[in-house]
Formats: C-alpha cells, sequence, structure tokens
C-alpha cells in the first residue's frame, strides 16, 4: 500500500487540513478579480500569485467551484488539433496535466489511455491524415490507422457498425487521456489559496463598472469591490458577462449533454470517438462508461437534459458496442457550450482596458485548463499577450483572420 | 432455515409453482412471483452482496429497487438488480464485485485497513512517483466498477412506443389512484405507471390488515376495468423532460408519453438511520421487512426488533406480528402514548422509550442490537433490526419539472412549495400520510389536474397543503457516532458518517462539493437513501438549516434504464436509385454517401484498378453512363424567382437567358463554400437546380429558410426523391443520344444544342430534361427525367450503346476523370473555411449584385486571399502522395493536399494543392511531404491538366467517320 495513505490514518476526520477557508467577508479591493470559479479560473488565479507574485486576488464564482462546465465534462484531454496555433497550445497544455498531481500534491487521476477518432467515410479519413500530418509535424504522436488496427485494439467494437458507416479508419493519438475534471479545479484552488488568493463561492457578479474604457470595478450581490482588472472565465455565461462591458462576441450557447451507464468492471481502456456517429465513449476508474455527443442542435442557455439526446446516442453506441445495449444508462446532464464560428477559442485583452476575456471554449475547453490559466496569467500580469494565444484574440473576428479549427468540420462528402 | 411465512392475505407469490435458480452455483428454490432476494432470504441466505468498497456482506434493505448491494450477474446481462428482479427457472446468478464468494470475500479485509482509506484517499495518493501511477491505476480499476461485461453479448433493441393522454399519474399508491379516479370521473384519459407489478402502494404492505383499505382496494379493482384509463405496471417515469413529456420505460420498451397534466404520487423513499454497523445483514428498512412479508410471505428474520422514530414503526411492528413474525420489541426514539404502547405490549412487543445510539452487534451478520434508553445500556438478541426513521420525497420528477421543495421543520421532511404549471403532487411526497387524508389528496390533485388537461381554471379554494400531517413522520437526525465507526451513510459507495465530516473539515462544505468529493449519492441508486441523511449531517456540521444546505441536482434517470431500451429499433433510412438493381446485376462495388448507395466502380475486369481504368478509357475514348440520381434537386418558382437566385448565389442568375444552364456556387454569411451544382433556366420565373448528393438536405433547408427572411414570393420544391438523373459522357455522346431521342426534328448538333444550353425533349419515349455540361471533361449531356422513366432510358441506351463501346462508370472513375479536368469537389478540394477564391472560383463571385449571401464576407475574402488551390504533378513513376499530405517549404507548413491521383489519360499524377499564397508566390515546386517517409518535389502546373482550351466539347465522333472532329 503507497505510503501516501498513512498520512491519514490516526488524524480525526474534524482535523483534516482543509482545502478551502472559511467564507469570509469581500474586501473592498483587489488588485485582480476573476469571474467564474471553474477550471480557468482557479488556473488564472494560481498562476498569476505563483509565477506572478499577483495575490490580492479574487475569484468570484456564483454556484461552487467547479459547477460550471468544468464538473460537467467528459474530459478527454489530447492534442492532435489541426491547425500549428491549436497544436501548439494543446500541447503545452499536455504537459502541463502531466505534472499536475506532483504539483498539487493531489491526485487528478491523469489517465494517458490513447485516442480513436473514428472515420466512417474516405471524406472523414482524409481529415484524419490532415491532422495526423499536421500533428506530425509538430512533433505529436499521431497517426491515421486502418480498421484492422482498430479491431485489433478495441475487439470489443463492431467495426461494421451495424452494417451501416462500417470504419474504414481512425486517428489515433496515444498521448490522448481524460483526468478527474473536480480535482483540477480543486487542486489549482486549493493551490492558489495557499498564496493568499480569495476564493468566494455563491457569489454573482452582476455587473461591471468602467470609466471612459477601464475597468473600475465589479457589482456583486454581495457588494460592490473596485479593482483595475477583470478576467471574465465564464464559459457559458460569457455573452452575458462581456455584455456587462458592452462588448459583443460571436459565441453562440448550445447545450451539450453527457450521461453515465451504471458502474461495470473496467474493461474499456481507450477512449473512442466517432464524428460522423456523434458518440464518444470512455471507462472512468469508477467503471462508468462515460458518453457524450454533439452539442443539441438548436441555441439555448439552460442546463436542461433532454430525452432525445440520451435515445440517439445509445442507438448509435448499440451499433458500434453491440454489448453495451445490455448496459443501463443511470445518469444525463448538460452544460452550456460556448461556441465561436472557427471552434477556437477567444482569449486575452479587449477594447476595454484591463478586462481580459478567456472563452469560447465550446466543447473542448477542459483539457486547456492549464494552458489558459498560465498564458491568461501572463497576459494580465504583464499587460502582453502571451504568444500561445495571440491568434486567439476577440479581433480577429474583426479582422477576418480565423484560426482554421473548423477545417477539420468541413462540409459533407 | 426457511423463512417462508404461511400464505399472507395479498401476496403476490404463487405457492403452486416453484421455480429453481441457482447462485455461485448452489440451487436455490422459491415461488413463481418471488425476487431474486425474496427467494435467497427465504431460503435463509442472509448475506445477499458484498459492498462496493470494503466487501462487507450486505443483506436487504428496501425491497424496493433501491438494494445496490445485493446485485448479480447472470449469463445474459450485468447488475441484475436482487430486490426488483423475478427469478426465473433456471437463472444463474453470480453476485457482482465479488473476490470469490458471498461467504468468504477475498476482498473483506479492506475494511480492516478502513481508516487508511478516508474519503478521498484515492486523490490523496498513488500519484507519487509519476511513473508509478499506471501500476496504482490498474490495480485502482481491478477493484472498480460492479457488474460483469462479456463483450460478446449481441445487441439487444426494443420497441418504442408513443402514448397520448390527458392526465398521466406516475404512482398508483393510494394517492394516485384517488387522483386517477377524479381524472377518469371528469371523464378523461388516465395514465397510471407504477412501478410495482401490482397497484395499490402500499396498500398491501403496509395497511394489509386495514379494512379502509380493504375500501379502497374494492374501488381501485372497479377502477381498473375502465376503458379510458391505461395503467402500465412494472413501469417507471425515467425523466420528466419538459412539457409534459415523459419516457416511460415499460417491460416491453420505451414509452414516450406527452400528457396534459402529470400527476406526481411517486411517495417517498424510507430512510436508514446511520448507526454503527447498520449495514449487517438483517438490519433493514422497516418498509422493506413490509414488502418482504406482504408480498413474498417471508419474515425478515426468526427474533426481530424494530427501532422506530414514527407511527409507521410502530404500525410495521403490529403488522408483523400479525404475519406471524415476532417482534420482541419497539425502540422508540420519542414517547410514545400510553394507547399505543398498550397496543404493541398486549402482543408481546416490549417498549423502550428514548432510544439513542443504538448499535447493530454481528459479525457476518445481525445477532443483536445494542442502545441506550432511561440512561442505561440495554442489549437485546435479535436476528431482524427494522428501522422506521423517516422519509425522502421521491421527488426527482418534480425537481426536473422544475419545482421548488422547502423543509418542513415540524413534519421534518422536505416538502413541494411551488409547482410548475400542470404539474400537481399528491400523497406522502406532498407530505400527506394518513391513509384517508391521501385518498382525499389524491383526489384534490386528480381534479386539479383534470381541470388544468381540460383548459379550465383551477379550483382556488383548494388546499395543497390541507391534508398534510400535523406531526412530523421523520426523525430530525437519526444519526449517532461512534468512535469506531462503520455507521453508513451511503451503502452503495460505502461512505460512513467520519468520511462525510472529514470531507466537510476539508472545506467541501457545499452539498455539491461534499457529494463530488465523497461521492455520496453517486452510486447506483443515485442516493435515494444517502441523500437526505447526508444534507441533515451538512447541516447540522456546518450549523446551517436544510434549506441552506441545500440540495444536489435529481437528474434523469430516475432508475437506470436499460440502453436498449433507449435505443430502441434501428432505423437507418437508406435511398437507392431506380437503377439499384441494375447496378448491383452489374457488379457495382458500393460506397455510402449519406443515405445513398453508390456504385465506387464496376468490377467488370481482374481487380479494382483495371475495372476503373477500363471506365476512364471509355468516357475518354467512346461513351460513359453515370447515375448521379442522387443529386439534390429542386425548382425553384415563382414571379421573384429571378431576384431569389441572385440572392442565394454568388453568380448572376438574373440574366440567364431562358434554356441555359450555369455553374451554380453557394456560400454561407462568412462566405464558406457550402454547395455547387448546376442551374437550369426553364423561364422567367422557373429555375431548377442541382445540388451535391450529401448537401441536397442542407441547401433545401437554406434555401425554404431564405424564402421566408426574404419574403419573397417564391416556392422551393424539393424533386430529389422525384426525379432520378444520369450523365453520358464521351466522344460518343451525342451520336448514341441521337438515336434514343425520340422527339422527331430534336436539333442535337452542336450549334443547334451548344454547350451549356439545356433543353426539354424525349428520349426513349420519356419526357427529358438534357443539360449539356462537361464535369468530366468530355462531350456530355446530362438527363433529368422522372423516377419512372429511368431504367427505361437507362436500359435504352444501353441496348443500343454497345455498338459504341458504352460503359457504366462509377464515383471513382468520375473523380478522376473531374481531377484531370481540374474541377473542384466541394468538401474535398474545400474545407469548413473555404472561400471561393482559395478554391479558384473567382470567376464565379458577382460583386455587381446588390446583394447575396456571403457578399460581404467576399468581399473581404478577395483583398486578402490567404490561400489558394493550385494543380501540381509528377512522373508517373513516383511514389503516388495521398490526400491531406502537406506541402513543407522553409521548415513550415504551407498548404495540403486536396486531390491526387495517378492520370491514365495523361500519364503522370496529378493533384491539387491548397497553398498559402504568401509563399506560392515564386513557388515553382510544391515539396510534398508523403504519408511514411519522404518528400516528393511535384511540379506545380496551371490547371486545367487536360484539354486546356475545352476542344473536347466540341469533338464528337460518329461511328461513321470515327476519326474526325466533325462539324
Ligand atoms: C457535456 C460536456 C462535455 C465536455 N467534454 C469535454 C472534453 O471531453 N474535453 C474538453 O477538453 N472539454 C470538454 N468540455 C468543455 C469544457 O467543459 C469547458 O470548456 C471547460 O470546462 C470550461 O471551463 P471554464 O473554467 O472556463 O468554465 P466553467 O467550468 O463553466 O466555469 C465558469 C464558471 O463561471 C461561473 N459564472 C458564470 N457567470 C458568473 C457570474 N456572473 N458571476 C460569478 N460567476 C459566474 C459559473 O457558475 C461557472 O462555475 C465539455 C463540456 C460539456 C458541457
Amino acid at each position: 500500500m503507497p505510503l501516501g495513505l498513512l498520512k491519514y490514518a490516526w488524524k480525526s476526520p474534524e482535523s483534516m487540513p482543509r482545502f478551502f477557508p472559511d467564507e469570509t467577508p469581500l474586501k473592498k479591493h483587489y488588485d485582480a478579480v476573476i469571474i467564474g470559479g471553474g477550471g480557468h479560473g482557479m488556473a488564472c488565479a494560481y498562476y498569476l500569485a505563483k509565477e506572478h507574485g499577483l495575490t490580492n486576488v479574487a475569484v468570484l464564482e456564483k454556484g461552487y467551484i467547479g459547477g460550471g462546465n468544468t464538473g460537467r465534462n467528459t474530459t478527454i484531454v489530447r492534442s492532435n488539433y489541426l491547425t500549428s496555433e491549436g497544436v501548439a497550445f494543446y500541447d503545452e497544455s499536455l504537459k502541463l496535466f502531466e505534472d499536475l498531481s506532483d504539483e498539487f500534491d493531489l491526485n487528478i487521476f491523469y489517465s494517458t489511455r490513447g485516442h480513436y477518432t473514428l472515420a466512417h467515410s474516405d471524406s472523414a479519413l482524409h481529415t484524419m491524415r490532415w491532422r495526423a500530418e499536421v500533428n506530425k509535424f509538430h512533433g505529436i504522436d499521431s497517426e491515421v490507422v486502418d480498421a484492422a488496427h482498430v479491431k485489433k485494439h478495441v475487439p470489443y467494437m463492431d467495426t461494421n457498425c451495424g452494417g451501416h458507416l462500417p470504419v474504414m479508419g481512425a486517428l489515433y493519438h496515444a498521448p490522448g487521456s481524460v483526468a478527474r475534471h473536480d480535482a483540477v479545479a480543486w487542486g489549482y484552488a486549493r493551490g492558489a489559496q495557499s498564496y493568499g488568493v480569495e476564493i468566494h463561492q455563491k457569489t454573482a457578479v452582476t455587473d461591471i463598472r468602467t470609466v471612459g474604457d477601464r475597468v473600475t470595478g465589479v457589482q456583486t450581490d454581495r457588494g460592490f469591490i473596485e479593482t483595475p482588472r477583470v478576467i471574465s472565465m465564464v464559459a457559458g455565461s460569457t455573452p452575458t458577462v462581456a455584455a456587462m462591458v458592452g462588448l459583443k462576441t460571436p459565441i453562440e450557447i448550445f447545450p451539450l449533454q453527457a450521461c453515465v451507464t451504471e458502474p461495470v468492471k473496467p474493461f474499456m481502456d481507450t477512449i473512442v470517438v466517432s464524428g460522423s456517429l456523434h458518440v464518444y465513449v470512455s471507462q472512468s476508474s469508477r467503471g462508468e462508461l462515460v458518453m457524450g455527443a454533439s452539442v443539441d442542435p438548436a441555441q439555448l442557455h439552460s442546463t436542461r437534459s433532454t430525452l432525445d439526446f440520451v435515445e440517439g446516442l445509445t442507438d448509435q453506441m448499440v451499433d458500434l458496442f453491440p454489448f453495451t445495449s445490455r448496459l443501463k444508462i443511470m445518469r444525463q446532464w448538460a452544460g452550456m457550450s460556448d461556441l465561436t464560428p472557427d471552434f477556437a477559442p477567444i482569449m486575452g485583452k479587449t477594447p476595454i482596458k484591463g478586462f481580459y476575456l478567456d472563452g469560447g471554449w465550446g466543447t473542448w475547453g477542459f483539457k486547456a485548463t492549464p494552458v489558459s490559466g498560465k498564458t491568461m496569467a501572463h497576459t494580465v500580469a504583464t499587460d502582453e499577450t502571451h504568444h500561445l494565444i495571440q491568434p486567439f484574440s476577440l479581433d480577429r473576428f474583426e479582422r477576418f483572420n480565423l484560426v482554421g479549427e473548423k477545417g477539420a468540420a468541413s462540409v459533407g462528402h | 432455515m426457511n423463512r417462508r411465512l404461511p400464505p399472507q392475505p395479498h401476496e403476490w407469490i404463487d405457492r403452486t409453482r416453484p421455480v429453481s435458480f441457482t447462485l455461485e452455483g448452489q440451487t436455490f428454490k422459491g415461488f413463481d412471483g418471488d425476487v431474486i432476494s425474496s427467494a435467497l432470504w427465504a431460503n435463509g441466505q442472509s448475506v445477499l452482496g458484498r459492498s462496493f468498497k470494503y466487501h462487507r456482506p450486505r443483506g436487504l434493505l428496501s425491497m424496493a429497487d433501491h438494494d445496490i448491494n445485493a446485485m448479480y450477474d447472470t449469463p445474459e446481462r450485468p447488475n441484475v438488480r436482487g430486490d426488483v428482479t423475478p427469478i426465473e427457472a433456471g437463472m444463474s446468478l453470480a453476485p457482482v464485485n465479488t473476490f470469490g464468494t458471498l461467504a468468504k470475500d477475498k476482498g473483506a479485509w479492506l475494511q480492516t485497513v478502513s481508516r487508511f482509506l478516508p474519503v478521498g484517499f484515492y486523490y490523496q495518493t498513488f500519484h507519487k512517483p509519476k511513473a508509478l501511477f499506471p501500476f496504482w491505476e490498474k490495480i485502482i480499476r481491478r477493484m472498480a466498477g460492479l457488474g460483469q461485461v462479456n463483450t460478446d453479448w449481441p445487441a439487444e433493441r426494443s420497441v418504442k412506443r408513443y402514448h397520448h393522454t390527458d392526465v398521466a399519474i406516475i404512482g398508483a399508491g393510494v394517492a394516485g389512484l384517488s387522483a386517477a379516479k377524479e381524472a377518469m370521473n371528469a371523464g378523461l384519459d388516465v395514465l397510471l405507471v407504477d412501478e410495482n407489478p401490482h397497484i395499490g402502494g402500499s396498500l398491501d404492505t403496509h395497511y394489509p390488515f386495514d379494512e379502509h383499505a380493504d375500501g379502497l382496494r374494492e374501488s381501485v379493482q372497479a377502477l381498473e376495468a375502465s376503458p379510458n384509463l391505461t395503467v402500465m405496471t412494472r413501469s417507471y417515469a425515467v425523466g420528466y423532460y419538459g412539457d409534459h413529456w415523459l419516457g416511460v420505460k415499460t417491460p416491453s420498451g420505451l414509452v414516450k408519453v406527452s400528457a396534459k397534466s402529470v400527476v406526481v404520487a411517486t411517495g417517498v423513499f424510507e430512510q436508514p438511520g446511520v448507526f454503527r454497523n447498520n449495514d449487517l445483514p438483517g438490519v433493514m428498512n422497516a418498509s422493506g421487512a413490509e414488502r418482504l412479508v406482504a408480498r413474498y410471505g417471508v419474515a425478515p428474520c426468526r427474533v426481530g426488533v424494530v427501532l422506530s422514530a414514527n407511527p409507521e414503526g410502530v404500525q410495521a411492528a403490529l403488522n408483523m406480528i400479525r404475519a406471524g413474525v415476532t417482534v420482541k420489541a419497539l425502540l422508540h426514539t420519542g414517547r410514545l402514548s400510553a394507547d399505543v404502547r398498550a397496543s404493541l405490549t398486549e402482543v408481546g412487543v416490549h417498549v423502550y422509550e428514548g432510544v439513542e445510539s443504538p448499535e447493530a452487534l454481528g459479525k457476518q451478520t445481525l445477532q443483536g442490537v445494542q442502545f441506550e434508553a432511561g440512561s442505561q445500556t440495554h442489549q437485546l438478541e435479535c436476528d431482524g433490526l427494522m428501522m422506521s426513521f423517516g422519509w425522502a420525497p421521491a421527488g426527482a420528477l418534480l425537481y426536473q419539472a422544475g419545482a421548488r421543495f422547502s423543509y418542513s421543520e415540524s413534519l421534518a421532511q422536505l416538502l413541494p412549495v411551488t409547482l410548475p404549471e400542470g404539474v400537481f403532487a399528491c400523497g406522502r411526497i406532498n407530505g400527506v400520510f394518513d391513509l384517508q387524508d391521501k385518498a382525499q389528496d389524491g383526489a384534490r390533485a386528480g381534479r386539479q389536474a383534470a381541470l388544468f388537461a381540460k383548459g379550465q381554471p383551477l379550483d382556488p379554494g383548494i388546499d395543497e397543503a390541507g391534508f398534510r400531517a400535523k406531526q412530523a413522520h421523520s426523525h430530525p437526525y437519526p444519526i449517532w457516532s461512534h468512535p469506531k465507526g462503520k455507521n453508513f451513510v451511503d451503502m452503495d459507495e460505502d461512505i460512513q458518517l467520519k468520511d462525510l465530516k472529514a470531507a466537510i473539515a476539508q472545506g467541501f462544505d457545499n452539498v455539491e462539493l461534499l457529494k463530488r468529493y465523497s461521492t455520496l449519492g453517486m452510486g447506483p441508486s443515485q442516493g435515494k437513501h444517502s441523500n437526505m441523511n447526508g444534507i441533515r449531517i451538512l447541516a447540522r456540521l456546518t450549523q446551517k438549516t436544510i434549506v441552506q444546505a441545500g440540495s444536489t441536482t435529481a437528474r434523469p434517470m430516475f432508475h437506470p434504464v436499460p440502453v436498449a431500451d433507449l435505443a430502441g429499433q434501428r432505423f437507418r433510412p437508406r435511398r437507392q436509385t431506380p437503377m439499384h438493381d441494375w447496378h448491383a446485376t452489374h457488379q457495382a462495388q458500393w460506397m455510402e454517401t449519406g443515405p445513398w448507395y453508390r456504385p465506387e466502380y464496376y468490377a467488370t475486369e481482374s481487380d479494382a484498378t483495371a475495372s476503373i481504368d477500363a471506365e476512364i478509357d471509355a468516357v475518354r475514348r467512346k461513351v460513359g453512363l453515370i447515375d448521379v440520381s442522387t443529386l439534390g434537386k429542386l425548382t425553384i418558382f415563382g414571379p421573384d424567382a429571378a431576384e431569389f437566385m441572385d440572392r442565394a448565389y454568388t453568380m448572376r442568375m438574373a440574366n440567364m437567358k431562358v434554356g441555359t444552364t450555369r455553374y451554380g456556387l453557394m456560400v454561407d454569411d462568412s462566405g464558406v463554400v457550402i454547395d455547387d451544382g448546376v442551374v437550369v433556366r426553364f423561364d422567367e420565373e422557373t429555375f431548377y437546380v442541382t445540388t451535391t448528393s450529401t448537401g441536397s438536405d442542407q441547401a433545401y433547408q437554406l434555401l425554404t429558410r431564405k424564402v421566408i427572411e426574404w419574403g419573397l414570393d417564391v416556392i422551393v420544391l424539393n424533386r430529389t426523391g422525384q426525379l432520378a438523373a444520369m450523365n453520358l459522357a464521351g466522344p460518343f455522346s451525342q451520336a448514341l443520344l441521337q438515336e434514343v431521342v425520340t422527339q422527331p426534328d430534336f436539333d442535337l448538333s452542336l450549334t443547334g444544342f451548344p454547350y451549356l444550353a439545356a433543353r426539354e425533349t424525349e428520349v426513349c419515349g420519356c419526357a427529358v430534361t438534357l443539360v449539356r455540361v462537361g464535369f468530366v471533361g468530355e462531350l456530355g449531356y446530362e438527363i433529368h427525367c422522372q423516377q419512372a422513366d429511368a431504367l427505361t432510358i437507362w436500359q435504352g441506351l444501353f441496348a443500343k450503346g454497345e455498338r459504341y463501346g458504352l460503359r457504366p462508370f462509377g464515383v471513382e472513375a468520375q473523380r478522376q476523370l473531374r481531377l484531370e479536368k481540374g474541377h473542384i469537389i466541394v468538401g474535398q478540394d474545400t474545407d469548413g473555411l473555404t472561400h471561393p477564391f482559395e478554391a479558384s472560383l473567382k470567376w464565379a463571385v458577382h460583386f455587381k449584385k446588390p446583394y447575396f449571401i456571403g457578399r460581404s464576407a467576399l468581399q473581404r475574402h478577395k483583398a486578402r486571399t490567404q490561400r489558394q488551390l493550385v494543380g501540381f504533378e509528377l512522373p508517373l513513376h513516383q511514389p503516388l502522395p495521398e490526400v491531406s499530405n502537406l506541402v513543407i517549404a522553409g521548415g513550415q507548413i504551407r498548404g495540403r493536399v486536396t486531390s491526387v491521383g495517378r492520370s491514365r489519360t495523361l500519364n503522370k499524377i496529378v493533384g491539387l494543392a491548397m497553398v498559402d499564397v504568401d509563399w506560392l508566390q515564386n513557388a515553382t515546386l510544391l515539396p510534398i511531404r508523403l504519408s511514411h517517409g519522404p518528400s516528393v518535389e511535384a511540379k506545380r502546373v496551371s490547371l486545367p491538366f487536360y484539354d486546356a482550351q475545352g476542344e473536347r466539347q466540341n469533338q464528337p465522333l460518329s461511328l461513321d467517320e470515327p476519326q474526325e472532329a466533325n462539324q
């Protein structure tokens, strides 16, 4: 048994060290206020304090830590993106992820499983190869494999897909991983607090005050706070918060749903994604199959679950993994995903001085948690946009300088 | 030990029909109507399962689909629940998640080290050193999970149904039944859903000997016969999905229910007490014991003790005695009235009052109970301890519907305070406990639901709270800490009181964080017997009220639902063209494009390449025919048709002459190419357009939406399934077509029917539209006709075509032919961001129009085009690059190959690549990195590769003068 377990054995439950301090009153002034206590907000606070010595910082969270998309996502971490900007950015995130458990002294269960993105058509295969080629160029472990390879490594998959849209090959990404989403947020939160950052849960920002084109403070449901820097890290609420300073973003909110089965003994060690069948799945270390699909068909600011979602998802799952028809769906839920037109995030400075934006994370932002925290902290502390996020600035939409990530989602055929 | 009781008045088993089955290879006998747990218990088996984390022995708890510790694998499926699954003859069961046997589980040592496994222990360890984590992870994964999956199980898919009703009532207990009666009296259709095989709820289990219950039972039977009542038993509402839309899992599959109003009469879940060894087999909920006795005629124990905090506990003790079970004592946490006390002592039940700090005694199973009463410690021997501490609402559906609950201190229970429109709650979930009151409360809800369903105003005089109990039926804090622990709050997840204390001490003091850190309520029962106690503990430790402590979101599913039921029957629409059978008999090799099946090639030669080559040769030298019926086909007509076309497409369309065709390119608002096809103008107000095969639905959707947005007087008609089309191409196409045109004097000459003209005529006696286009780079005609005529024409062409060497060709030959001609395929040579200027389609964008979709975006794109589609070639002997290989120069990605192939016609490799404009300026060579190794240097060439002057359009051959390009 690992020795780590010994240290708590003779402690009474009440004397366990705290992760998060007790609630405290809000101060009148902070050097920076982060809106949103998800993974991104916590990571940003952590790096602001640790790497830039900015510790008079408050994170304001209207609900509880990680209660937004951070605690709802299906935790896939990978770097096999399509564009050079994307690959560089997400690869840096993977590197940070690998060391997080150690850095936090908290096991975030970062588990490298290998990640298959299935292709069911020639054109999908073309896209997979495109990604693989870009990835290889940047030194990312990523390759196109054929259906026989998939069958060999995931023998329980019906690569014939029940006779419709058979698997023709896949993009295989060995570093593809999953992690415990909550633990990532908790680890960053605990770390940030150890440097003096304050985290206020159940504290909603209701308005942002500006004078001229400069931020001066935030209004919360617990009172007003003065601050020269406001960082919005609110994922599904980005349009709402941006509107508080009169900024428009091209972000649209679509519900994204997921579900888990009742736990069964682990048998699935890889992560399998099929864009054409709109399903992806991995098995958690609790034994649940964690499954998701694409975003809901219509825009909606809501986290309600639908029956259509589980019906559609399970229908395709049974084609891919026939035996799963005998499992049971235990729980389903939804998050609000903040989609941009080019499937890349919006990060960095804005026309409002002191207002920084980190949003547009859509269906893919969990994996960016460490790197966005780090690069945003750099950008806020130095007021210089970190080079990794320069391509993701808000004004790219005005300049028609989109990031080519959407290339992967090319029109049919 | 046989625990079977004499027959009970309302039992569900049929004692004349024994059923045998096996557990761990050992044979057990039960009766038809038994569930696994009741049959095992009847046979004296007390250890029904092992717990998830510590592998502690566990018995039964609720007998109500919450007994997660009694789960079994069968050869057919995992995680079969013992407390609700009927036994079947020959059933073979194995307990889930045991290492060894139920009697001796090798995992049980874990409980001796439980102090090393505090809440969230896995977050605290295993990660140092990093390199060892994969090792630990393997072990963790071996310990995790419940049932075993057999990946060879074939797919199961059940049938789904829809059901429409006026009033849906969930829960057929006294309240639900009374609601049903009321709604039916109002003349409405009622659906009654209950998870049990028989309706009646607690009537038979808690009131088996009550004469009022008999009256209700009779009226239930009368109800069941009514034609406007649908009863679904063994069925549960999996979730409330908004707008009175419910999923109901029935034994025969999922039923999707749409109701005008919904009554939730789902009752309450009995909550166990939290005290030392409260999980020992033999400790159970009193309602679980009642179910066991009344439904299956099985005694919960030989000698029992009831541990109670409410009137239900007293009633349970009396029920047990009547049924023939020995109850030696009732331990009450409060005080009882004299007559209640008397009623108990009269039947031999010793009463202890003011009971505190209970503790179950025993090792593998319950042997006794210790407790404090009257400042003394007592011990009693017993093998059954029935807990009656109180209730938590079965409120998931109400929460999902948007109801708000509040905690009633006087009832020590959460009660619904606001309900959404058209949703009603009654019975115990509404805090109503007395039998008569439940009936009245149900009638109240039924009446209101009926009014709502009829669209009438609700009766304002009815008080939702009118029938609620006046005294608490729940203990406000049935939780006792113990220095040695093993007082379980959550039996699914093996969470003890100390775990919650530790989690809260660590700052996870918000109900959601507590759940996530401790996994409270995350197990298969989803907290049905643990969330309420968890909230009580959280409130107590953080000195908050229950309401302040909050509750977690109740997400669907109510009980887990088999994937087979949610998936339903497999429905994959397939589309076939009228020539499908012809293709099949001519060795077509199929490929799927969307719902369509298209011939990729016809396997006429020794291998695929030879077959495709032969098809290409036919088109280039003689004549070929391809089925293009899969193309989207739309007719757009009306006074504003020309204006509409101008706005929808990038090219000018309003100035098209009647009887001509034009290339049609569609972009989206951001200027990205989304579809292309051919546009034909039939008359001033009628256009006919084709779209790509897979883009047709999307294009139709977009265009119909635009009709409405723009308010134009035009109709878009989708004729994809009505019309068929084929393309006859090659130098002999004109001569062959001439033979089958049946309209006298039809002018097929190159001048009479020039390139890009369209004509309506008759071929093989069938009306057709002929369009002269050249996608594959040869003289050719697209023939559009009615589906019903298509095969006649197709076969007519082959009947005359042999002389000309006519061959059918497939999609692969077409791809290569068009590549030689430098024509793009949308979606292959374009990606999700490509605009026309990049795709060398500048000529297809006409800015002179004041507006068209994507115009302003395209103006910007025009000014700064960053990529461009260019042609390249390589000698034939070079390795063939693949689509998506990159162009890499100066250590940077400069582009990628979008199409490539060995050109049979040109004797070289030709391809298209999308390349950065900046870099392209001076580049004459494209260095392409191959998938598995080195680079090749391809020569950049201008497009098209083949027939740059377009002469082939005017070089028909005829059999009489084979060499001439006539006219
Ligand atoms: C079902 C689902 C599956 C997903 N799967 C993956 C995946 O596999 N891999 C991946 O990389 N990504 C995935 N994602 C995306 C990922 O979850 C998100 O992009 C990411 O978690 C965003 O993190 P965040 O910290 O920016 O936002 P969040 O975690 O959403 O945090 C934002 C917080 O801001 C708070 N907030 C909002 N408004 C205010 C206000 N006015 N005042 C105070 N606080 C406010 C919210 O309460 C919330 O807690 C998935 C998302 C969903 C919904």
